[in-house]
């Protein structure tokens, strides 16, 4: 008997495997999300093997053409109909390729533009020993106050590695809002996430605050991702899928294949609503609304403010942009489960963000209390559950987004021997000391209270006159309130700097150089544009508003 | 076994965790209660995936690894260099930003 006989008392040849089949996927409809995280894997080898002297412009230029040709790939993808007609699901259902989501990557790519022109200033710093240096820290491996800091400074390094960093959350801000199951969706958050975290850590002053805002941020995220990822698996329990279309099915009862597991699992509403509220939960905390906003404005400030202007207006447009697909694609079938709860989260956030922000005596405080009462405006429109709920949403991102990057690009210029000047108090008299820049400032302030002739003021009304039509009447006259109370701070600091005595000691406005100009320069043109024509994104916004199962 | 025990003790993991997160002050402590609160997710999503008969929750439990392993790369990175500094990782001494 030959050995391999014995052997075969126990052992049989496996079957040949199966050829597993290649997924397939539209590398074109995916193009910009591609584009920037190639780029953004570019930038880490450019940190590595390019020399530090020419680390920075090739960065700048890397981001800026990443950036630019993915916002071109956007709008190619519109114009060939994706936005409308041909909007369709790629990547074996995980990714949406649809008005929505178009509209918001096309957003967040501009917006992330002339973020990344902030990042770039090397203007405004005083040169330190012969180095124009940017916001970021010099190492940020060094302790603060260590002669190894002193070291860097001296040598002049920066932290170019802040261009791939955004990059990667940019990337991951692009498949956010068009994430089209839930595993998507999850590590989509994470990578738009964790690149933030250590942006937050990197400010070149006040490196303590900077920590703290970072450490902050980490945890409270992790925190709220793993309730997030909770919310996910309950989900999963109750479907027997990630996908949105299935879950949406299941949820309305209209499943094709049944099976006894499903059966089972699908009588079981505790698994549906507590899933639903934990996902739901994870997206408000990054969209900062009440009661989940606790970590807004300790990282706001803490944050190098370029930093802050960039993740304020484009995370926010990403996490609407998730929100508004979960609960309109997967949950529609439970909205009369999702609106009374998200009526309270509404109005308590556009009530405390307004109140609280009263009494603030730090800018960058003052306005991440702001945007979380603008969070409020924007959850209104959810709630409208409409299309014109959705495309009330999507005007207001694109308008809110571009006021707040200018606004931040402000505070940036506003400095004295520390570092920026971010108290109150030393604002005091600056229109007279710089009219240009006290007046742009102005112009934000105005857009965010919804003046008329502003961007806000359009949102403002689109996003009401949505959550009214859809039966919402008594949160509009919350919305309105709550404006009425956000409107007096916003002129409470125009009045301080247009109507006060400039202080002897008071700050300095530094002369930047073209590339905050230029954000500056676009964010008021936008916040006027917007409000001077807004049928136009009006329109286009609308042409937008319909999602893709 | 029933597999739903294996969802009950998913879900006490997790609550474990958020305890603990609440009412620990170190912050490498608080860390590990957000992983350990992933990883009742991983139970909960394999003890589904069995239940289902499908493979996705088996798959994403492979993803949340993945996912984790890259949270503790930048979370001690951000820990370290915070206690490199002020000598403590405790989550009640950052407290330079109050109201």
């Amino acid at each position: 008997m030959s050995p391999t006989a014995v052997h075969g008392l126990w052992t049989t040849a496996a079957d040949p495997l199966d050829r597993i089949p290649a997924p397939h996927i539209e590398y074109a409809q995916l193009a910009p999300t591609l584009i920037v995280v190639g780029a953004a894997v570019i930038g880490v080898l450019v940190e590595a093997f390019v020399p530090r002297r020419a680390r920075y412009l090739t960065q700048v230029f890397l981001a800026f053409a990443a950036l630019a040709s993915a916002f071109a790939a956007v709008v190619a993808l519109a114009g060939a109909g994706y936005a409308s007609g041909k909007a369709q699901i790629a990547a074996m259902g995980a990714i949406a390729v649809d008005g929505p989501a178009l509209f918001l990557q096309g957003t967040v790519l501009l917006a992330s533009v002339v973020a990344v022109f902030t990042f770039a200033e090397r203007r405004l710093d005083p040169a330190a020993h012969g180095n124009r240096v940017d916001s970021f820290a010099a190492q940020a491996a060094s302790v603060p106050g260590s002669e190894s800091e002193q070291a860097a400074v001296k040598a002049g390094f920066t932290t170019t590695e802040v261009f791939p960093l955004a990059l990667f959350a940019i990337g991951g801000m692009l498949i956010f809002p068009a994430a089209n199951d839930l595993l998507t969706l999850f590590v989509a958050l994470e990578v738009l996430s964790l690149p933030l975290y250590l942006l937050c850590a990197l400010a070149r002053r006040q490196r303590l605050m900077s920590q703290e805002a970072a450490v902050k941020y980490f945890l409270l995220g992790a925190f709220s991702s793993a309730f997030l990822l909770f919310g996910i698996a309950l989900l999963y329990g109750y479907a027997g899928s990630v996908s949105y279309a299935a879950i949406a099915d299941v949820v309305d009862g209209t499943v094709a294949r049944m099976d006894p597991a499903l059966a089972a699992t699908m009588g079981n509403d505790a698994l549906l609503l507590i899933g639903g509220a934990l996902v739901l939960m994870g997206l408000l905390f990054k969209v900062g609304a009440v009661p989940f906003h606790m970590w807004t404005p300790d990282v706001y400030q803490g944050a190098p403010t370029p930093v802050t202007g960039f993740m304020a207006a484009a995370t926010k447009v990403a996490a609407f942009g998730a929100l508004l697909r979960l609960l309109y694609v997967v949950l529609p079938g439970m909205r009369w489960d999702w609106r009374p709860v998200m009526w309270g989260v509404a109005i308590l956030t556009m009530l405390a963000g307004a109140v609280i922000a009263v009494t603030q005596t730090d800018v960058k405080r003052l306005l991440a209390y702001s945007s979380i009462a603008h969070a409020g405006f924007i959850l209104a429109g959810v709630i409208a559950t409409s299309k014109d709920g959705v495309s009330s949403v999507l005007f207001y991102l694109g308008a809110y987004s571009f006021v707040t990057i200018g606004a931040f690009a402000v505070v940036t210029l506003v400095r004295d021997a520390g570092g920026e000047a971010t108290h109150l108090s030393k604002w005091a008299g600056l229109g007279r000391r710089s009219p240009l820049t006290a007046a742009v400032f102005a112009v934000f302030l105005l857009a965010f209270a919804g003046i008329p002739l502003t961007s806000g003021f359009a949102g403002k009304f689109a996003v009401f006159k949505a959550a009214a039509e859809g039966g919402a009447g008594a949160l509009v006259v919350v919305g309105v309130i709550s404006s009425a109370i956000a409107a007096f701070f916003y002129i409470r600091v125009i009045v301080l700097m247009f109507f006060s005595e400039p202080k002897p000691d008071g700050p300095t406005v530094a002369v930047p150089s073209f590339l905050t100009t230029t954000t500056i320069a676009v964010g008021v043109a936008v916040t006027v544009a917007l409000g001077l024509f807004p049928q136009y994104f009006l329109d286009l916004a609308g042409s937008a508003s319909t999602f893709v199962r | 076994m029933n597999p739903v025990n294996y969802l009950y003790l998913a879900a006490l993991l997790f609550t474990i965790g958020a305890a603990g997160v609440l009412i620990r002050r170190n912050a490498i402590v608080l860390f590990m209660c957000v992983e350990l609160m992933l990883n009742a997710c991983n139970l909960a999503f394999v003890t589904f995936s069995r239940m289902h008969g499908n493979l996705d929750g088996q798959i994403i439990a492979f993803f949340t690894m993945v996912v984790a392993a890259a949270e503790v790369v930048v979370g001690l990175a951000i820990i370290v260099s915070l206690f490199r500094t002020r000598h403590s990782a405790s989550v009640d001494d950052a407290s330079l930003m109050k109201l």
